[in-house]
């Protein structure tokens, strides 16, 4: 059939896009940067959000862990952590190329396991919890973990701590940090689009649907739910040491565990473009990410107020969003079908004329 | 090994002041079906309830195969091979209905990289023939949700025969089905009975419906076992008529 075809026609613009777009429009690469975070945010936001039903308020959470945890360890690797980060320390770091992509390495893999251990560990206390408790504690955990560190003098508390520097031009680590993000985005949804076709996202979705039913069948949910956890807090963590990097500065409040911004983006992004679907977060993503960055040029001032306004009329009005308006548009798009219908349909017909 | 299935033994269920179950003892022949009759609010569900893990009981004892599973929960003793339908049916609504069956798999053959597994034919071939067993294989592709209550009924016990019990619980199976549709029913849950060995142990209102299905049946009455016994015993028990009747 023809969709298959367009779909690889899809696959390649969008490939096509995220390698020659920075290429064309250098001075927007740092914008393109955040588009992708904008869609690994959305992506695994929905795994919980959308395949389970499980609408965490806490995402962001690990994406602060996985951002401290790599800069830690490149930092410590190399550099005593606490003079580094002390006010009156004053003294020069620097980094060379192989101690910077060393540690580089080394903390993105102890961010990415750092995220998941905290998963497990924390998925055991909030998985107990059901529908809006379920938001509240997740959001609990990422607002007291950016208090929690902002009192932690190791990592210069309040004041946060910058990131070693990037061994050449500047112009070099942007490229980097774009290339990093692009293939994490990429990696995520590839990832994700092999998930959901495994037995394991039919789980997730019959945890969704009826989570009593699922445990009267058998299935080890707080097993699956901890695993779905798990892969999320895994491409969160590895996003935030990118980020954490690619801004070359990190503090808790703002950056690391921004529960107000980031954190509510990611929901937002999920129900615009509908959540449930693997298309669309990242349609959703893409389409906030627009609609964001142009309020902010050109109704300065308002920009808060538009992002309100977007945000009550997609939980109001659109809470299917463009994926779930589709879907109930054209349900036999998605292969909802009476099998052999027409046919029957036809029979009738004949029927009725003779 | 006795030759029953699931052996309860004085169960003592209460919710606050309201006693549910008082003394309750039955046992579930291993490949029988078993009825469980009594008037509104007898206490049926609950002592369903109680035998699937679904809340604690007060005292006394349920054995599955032998093994006591009064403290075991919902999902371990569904992994056991003792599966139960709700009255109030269940399905994944969203899902359409060959997802459903797929997902239904027995778990207790599962192990950890399992839930990593891709769609293999063996079990996609066993969803369609059940689908095909409860008469549903035309509507597979539509989500369970968009299907009628009596579609969504034919469909539970499609998954539930997907899951390969050993025990299969029902919980008021004809309840909200046509008439005519109830024959197809009945005759189903026998095959499921005969041809796969599935032992089943029903709660029905529809007198007509257990008097021809089940080979034994328990009454309960203001959360008490009134009568058992064959069913055409149980039918001519003046206890049971008057239950029904309302002298209690």
């Amino acid at each position: 059939m023809n969709t298959g075809f367009a779909k690889s026609v899809l696959y390649v613009c969008v490939l096509a896009l995220g390698i020659f777009l920075p290429i064309i429009f250098p001075a927007y690469i740092g914008q393109m940067t955040l588009l992708w975070l904008m869609v690994i945010f959305a992506l695994t936001w929905d795994i919980l959000g959308g395949q389970m039903g499980y609408n965490s308020l806490g995402n962001i959470f690990f994406f602060g862990v996985g951002m401290y945890a790599a800069a830690m360890i490149q930092v410590s690797m190399y550099y005593d952590l606490a003079e580094y980060t002390s006010p009156a320390g004053g003294g020069i770091y620097e980094f060379s190329f192989s101690q910077y992509f060393t540690g580089m390495t080394v903390g993105f893999t102890v961010a990415a396991l750092v995220s998941v251990v905290f998963a497990i560990i924390l998925g055991r206390l909030v998985f107990g919890l059901r529908g809006p408790y379920f938001a509240i504690g997740t959001l609990a955990i990422a607002t007291v973990a950016g208090e929690l560190v902002s009192t932690w003098e190791l990592v210069g508390g309040g004041g946060g701590l910058s990131l070693p520097n990037f061994p050449g031009e500047p112009s070099g680590s942007r490229t980097l940090f774009y290339s990093m993000m692009f293939l994490l985005a990429i990696a995520t949804f590839s990832f994700l689009k092999w998930l959901y076709s495994t037995r394991f996202g039919l789980a997730i979705n019959a945890i969704r649907d009826d989570e009593e039913k699922a445990e009267g069948m058998g299935i080890r949910t707080l097993q699956h739910k901890t695993v779905a956890w798990s892969i999320s807090a895994f491409f969160l963590g590895i996003a935030g040491a990118i980020f954490g990097n690619f801004n070359n500065f990190i503090e808790p409040l703002e950056v690391a565990f921004p529960t107000t911004t980031f954190g509510i983006f990611m929901v937002l992004m999920v129900l615009l473009g509908g959540k449930g679907t693997l298309w669309g977060p990242v349609i959703g993503a893409v389409l906030f990410h627009i609609i964001k960055e142009l309020t902010w040029t050109y109704l300065l001032g308002w920009q808060w107020v538009a992002l309100g306004v977007l945000i009550v009329i997609t939980v109001v009005y659109f809470q299917q969003g463009i994926m779930g308006w589709l879907m109930e548009k054209y349900p036999h798009w998605f292969g909802i079908r009476v099998e052999g219908a027409k046919q029957r349909l036809s029979d009738m017909m004949d029927e009725a004329a003779k | 090994m006795s030759d029953s299935s699931i052996v309860v033994d004085n169960i003592t269920k209460t919710f606050g002041g309201v006693v549910a179950n008082k003394d309750v003892s039955l046992k579930v022949k291993k490949g029988g079906i078993t009825g469980l009759i009594g008037p509104n609010g007898s206490g049926k569900t609950t002592l369903f309830n109680s035998i699937v893990g679904h809340h604690p009981i007060d005292s006394g004892s349920i054995k599955f195969e032998d093994q006591e599973i009064s403290t075991f929960r919902v999902q371990q003793i569904a992994r056991l091979g003792l599966l139960r339908t709700f009255q109030q049916t269940r399905i994944y609504g969203k899902m359409n209905c060959v997802e459903n069956m797929l997902i239904s798999i027995p778990h207790r053959k599962t192990g950890f990289w399992d839930m990593f597994a891709s769609r293999d034919s063996e079990t996609q071939e066993n969803a369609d023939r059940l689908l095909e067993f409860v008469g549903l294989y035309e509507k597979r592709w539509l989500r369970a949700g968009d299907l009628s209550f009596g579609q969504q009924k034919l469909l539970e016990f499609a998954m539930a025969l997907m899951n390969e019990p050993t025990v299969l619980m029902l919980d008021e199976p004809t309840a909200g089905i046509n008439p005519t549709l109830i024959n197809g029913l009945i005759d189903r849950l026998k095959r499921a009975n005969e041809e796969f060995g599935i032992t089943l142990f029903v709660i029905e209102h529809n007198m007509r419906v257990i008097m021809n299905l089940a080979d034994h049946i328990y009454c309960l009455a203001h959360g008490q076992m009134l009568a058992e016994g064959k069913p055409d015993e149980v039918q001519n028990d003046q206890r049971v008529i008057d239950a029904y009747l309302g002298a209690h």
